[in-house]
């Protein structure tokens, strides 16, 4: 009998993500994205000789806002280390770092995936969320004969969060990778943009027989520049360490390049080949203790999560799980749904309106939830129209575009393009029977059982009113008039 | 016969600059210096000229010093003035700020002179390992002055300097204070900011002075103590007035001779000027007794397992890229292995392999985790002791000065050169060494007092009585 072995991935991912500090972690430095090379410098990030590091007080309040809000235990003694490596992005050829005592740890992120028609939760543990300071840039371009260093980012706040290995899919990466980015987005403490590098990926895989407890040897993946390029690497990467391990090949342990080009992962270097980072604790910072209150302030000052902002919309409001989850998956998207329920909106409608029009024209021009041209005050003006008959929702649907390109309020668009609903019956009742008498063989069809015949009506009508008849209204009169 | 201005201690300097601003005096040490720096190689640099650009104005006189001229090691960083730890790898190497020390002398009103010999990095007790050459010790030019700081001592030594800073790891500012005869303090770990001294063991580094006078060790304190926002390390707490100090009363003063100090090896004639130093502050109504420090046996050993560990990190960032010395090489690991390869002396490079090793997978827990509480016992040690005593006095080194060459070759004996200095260095407590005599041969011996923390006014007070009841700081070297 040939039995074939089952295999199933192993996955943890460590995230890097840039703190939005104004100033560096340990100096005064801007930590301003895009400035001219070097000009985010001192010699302190520039790691001169004698100059000192001093700990940035509002990167580690940071770093202990997210810890609380992953659920994590917030040591209460704050203790650095250095990491010591060559590189010549590493100004002082140690990265001051955290190594067995990171300020945040033994935490949990909740993720959703989607089953089917079912959604399910799963918590992935957080092992750790330490601080660290980031290493400056090897720019190549334009250069003929080695390399330039710009030093703008070295010194800039990090903080490294790293999971348990307890993600089990490609797709189970990806629903982890885009909470963490929300919750993250929800506290304020990043930009999370990973073409500007603030938020960075890297992923540990390995493959083991299904129901086998230990793990595999594992590859670290490095360089995937967005959260599909995580899921497209890993596929890749489960693909070939399952076909090794199937071929009973033995997979190594090393440190692994994504090309998102050729769809496909490279060997970088061998765990032999590995830094010894010879860490030790770092002189230069005295372990000190986290006041109490400070701890107390930043717990209180812990915003509402998108996990439970869902929960309260679908209680509140008595949105879907689903409306609900999309909602608050970006928080000025929620800001901007309960900003119009504030302002008097229907729930309901507020929540369909932002989901397809107001999402899809904001997509389209690539204008973010923020800085949209229709605020909520607009979207409800449209609303109200719609509401007192004003106009039809069809209509809206074409001034809604226009109030994006115009900014201009509904109520104008509709005053100046005399887009105001027939409410008028008698008129309407004129125009259908013309339209009836018209139409003998079309009537018969309909009184005769095709139903779908009344749909050419009311277009008439629309055509007649060129789109301002109020649907409804058409709806009734025309029943009326076919009978049937 | 009246003193030349180059012999002035600090406080005559000040006072005389005060009355007729100091050039005469500046002019008198730069003519002495002129002379003697080719005998002596106490500088490796000497740019009075660079700082009179600096400092044209004489209001810049004003201040505590009013223009009193100073040195400084080569290890403490100067705005604009190259600065190199004595090491071909900072060749060139021109910090663009000022290290906080110099900074807070130059607002006092310093004229600095320029930057003294030293240790490759401060890796020495003798000035051998310099890239810029040996110091020679005034009291007998085919002797060594000590290290590392040891340009600063002779400078001070052989009036070429009316005083100088040094740095002390394990020593380096009292082993050589001895051997040529001058006052050398290590303050308190945290006392002074660290902020702009090239790092080699960054748990262990104090900047102090080296001064002709006990006195004079006093009025520079009260001047680079305190806290500094940008050194993490410096402690919050006022600096007292370390000149009120310095009353001759030692009355009720308990003081401890560790039994541990004065054992075989150590030369008779340091242990004899050393215990009569004991007398004299005994019969100056001090109370001395014998105590134990019982691991000192260890220091040592401990020392030079977490003081190179931390060198071996700190002196990565001389990889050829930014400053100093870059070899060339075909590719980036060339470069790193000529520029290294190249720009550090042997004694470096010893310490580097030794640091990496010690913090080295494997042996991180055996070397480096195990040091560490070594040196917390040698901390209980002293805080035992403490509780008994208010000082303690011990031979800064177990011997006077040795010949050039004499250890250079056996490192494990020139590390038992800072075998008395080093525990000091391991608790972070404050430690003096003062001339207390000489050997018949004419070599001067250092009496070292070591405090609690804090305390460096307990050692001023002692240091000052001592001083001034044997009163030998008027012995000078004959050049």
């Amino acid at each position: 009998m040939n039995t074939k072995i089952q295999y199933e991935p192993v996955i943890g991912l460590e995230v890097h993500v840039q703190l939005s500090t104004k100033s560096k972690l340990f100096c005064a430095c801007s930590t301003q994205f895009g400035e001219a090379p070097n000009q985010n410098t001192c010699p302190v990030c520039m790691g001169w000789p004698g100059s000192l590091p001093v700990l940035n007080e509002e990167a580690l309040k940071l770093a202990v806002r997210v810890g609380l809000a992953l659920h994590c235990q917030v040591s209460e003694k704050i203790k650095f280390d250095r990491k010591n490596y060559f590189y010549p992005d590493l100004p002082k050829a140690y990265q001051i770092s955290q190594y067995d005592m990171p300020v945040n740890k033994l935490g949990w992120v909740e993720i959703e995936i989607q089953n089917g028609k079912e959604i399910q939760k799963k918590k992935i543990g957080i092992t750790r969320a330490h601080l660290e300071e980031d290493a400056g840039k090897l720019l190549h371009e334009g250069v003929k004969d080695g390399s330039l260093v710009d030093y703008n980012r070295a010194g800039t706040p990090l903080l490294e969060i790293v999971s348990e290995p307890e993600i089990y899919s490609p797709k189970e990466a990806y629903e982890y990778l885009k909470t963490l980015k929300m919750i993250l987005e929800y506290l304020e403490v990043s930009d999370c943009n990973m073409e500007e590098g603030s938020l960075r990926c890297d992923a540990n895989i390995s493959v083991r027989p299904v129901g086998e407890m230990k793990l595999g040897t594992k590859t670290e993946i490095k360089n995937m520049n967005s959260f599909r390029a995580v899921e497209r690497a890993l596929n890749y990467e489960i693909g070939r360490q399952m076909e090794m391990a199937a071929q009973g090949e033995k997979i190594l342990q090393e440190t692994r390049l994504w090309d998102e080009t050729s769809g496909q992962t490279f060997s970088m270097r061998s765990k032999e080949e590995a830094h010894d980072y010879r860490y030790f604790p770092e002189p230069d910072l005295v372990p000190f203790r986290i006041a109490r209150e400070m701890m107390d302030s930043i717990q209180k000052a812990l915003p509402e999560l998108p996990a439970a902002r869902a929960k309260r919309f679908q209680d509140d409001y008595q949105l879907s799980a689903y409306d609900a989850s999309v909602l608050t998956q970006e928080k000025a998207l929620a800001n901007y749904f309960e900003a119009c329920v504030k302002e008097g909106s229907d729930p309901k409608t507020a929540c369909n309106w932002i989901l397809s029009e107001v999402l899809a024209l904001l997509n389209a021009k690539c204008i973010s939830v923020k800085d949209s041209p229709v605020q909520p005050k607009d979207l409800l003006g449209m609303l109200r129209l719609i509401e007192d008959k004003t106009i039809s929702g069809k209509i809206a649907k074409e001034i809604l575009p226009l109030m994006f390109e115009t900014m201009k309020s509904a109520a104008d668009i509709v005053q100046s393009r005399g887009l105001t609903q027939v409410n008028d019956a008698q008129l309407l009742e004129d125009l259908a029977d013309k339209i009836v008498q018209a139409n003998p063989v079309l009537v018969e069809d309909y009184r005769a059982g095709k139903k779908k015949a009344l749909a050419f009506f009311v277009g008439q009508i629309m055509k007649e009113t060129k789109g301002k008849a109020n649907p409804q209204l058409v709806n009734e009169i025309l029943v009326k008039k076919l009978g049937g | 016969m009246e003193k030349q201005l180059y012999e002035l201690t600090l406080k005559e300097a000040i006072d005389v600059a005060k009355a007729e601003g100091p050039w005469e005096i500046i002019r008198a040490v730069i003519d002495r210096t002129a002379l003697l720096n080719p005998r002596l190689n106490a500088f490796v640099r000497f740019e009075p000229e660079h700082f009179l650009k600096k400092s044209r104005k004489s209001e810049d006189f004003k201040g505590v010093l009013s223009g009193a001229p100073l040195s400084v090691k080569d290890n403490i960083c100067i705005h604009g003035c190259e600065t190199t730890c004595a090491s071909k790898i900072l060749r060139g190497h021109v910090p663009p700020y000022d290290a906080t020390v110099i900074r807070k002398l130059g607002d006092a009103g310093a004229f600095f002179l320029g930057q003294c010999n030293m240790d490759e990095f401060a890796f020495g007790s003798s000035c051998e390992t310099s890239a810029y050459g040996a110091v020679k010790n005034p009291w007998d030019i085919e002797r060594v002055p000590g290290g590392s700081s040891g340009g600063s001592a002779v400078a001070v030594a052989a009036d070429m300097t009316i005083a100088a800073l040094g740095s002390d790891t394990g020593g380096s500012i009292r082993q050589p204070a001895a051997l040529c005869g001058v006052v050398g303090l290590k303050p308190t770990y945290g006392r002074v900011s660290r902020y702009g001294l090239i790092a080699f063991g960054s748990s262990f580094d104090q900047i102090g002075p080296i001064t002709k006078t006990v006195e004079d060790s006093a009025i520079l304190m009260n001047l680079i103590s305190g806290f500094d926002p940008h050194d993490s390390t410096s402690v919050n707490q006022t600096v007292p007035d370390y000149t009120k100090a310095l009353a001759r009363n030692v009355k009720g003063l308990r003081i401890g001779l560790p039994k541990e100090y004065f054992v075989e090896g150590i030369d008779p004639e340091v242990e004899t000027k050393v215990r009569e130093a004991a007398n004299v502050l005994k019969q100056l109504g001090a109370q001395i007794k014998t105590i134990s420090l019982p691991h000192t046996a260890y220091a040592v050993a401990v020392y030079y397992i977490v003081a190179v560990a931390e060198a071996s990190s700190n002196l990565g960032r001389f990889d050829g890229v930014q400053y100093g010395l870059r070899a060339p090489g075909k590719n980036l690991l060339e470069m790193y292995f000529e520029t290294r390869n190249q720009g550090f002396g042997e004694e470096a490079k010893r310490r580097i392999l030794l640091g990496n090793f010690v913090l080295s997978a494997g042996y991180y827990e055996a070397y480096y985790r195990k040091g560490q509480k070594v040196r917390t016992l040698i901390r209980k040690d002293f805080e035992e002791a403490f509780k008994e005593v208010d000082l303690i006095l011990t031979p800064t080194s177990p011997t006077p000065a040795f010949k050039i060459n004499e250890k250079i070759s056996d490192p494990l004996a020139m590390y038992l050169s800072d075998i008395f200095t080093i525990p000091a260095n391991l608790v972070g407590i404050p430690a003096m060494s003062l001339p207390c005599g000489f050997t018949e041969k004419g070599l001067p011996i250092g009496v070292q007092l070591m405090a609690k923390p804090f305390d460096e006014e307990g050692i001023f007070r002692a240091a000052f009585a001592l001083e001034q009841e044997i009163r030998i700081y008027k012995r000078k070297p004959k050049l």
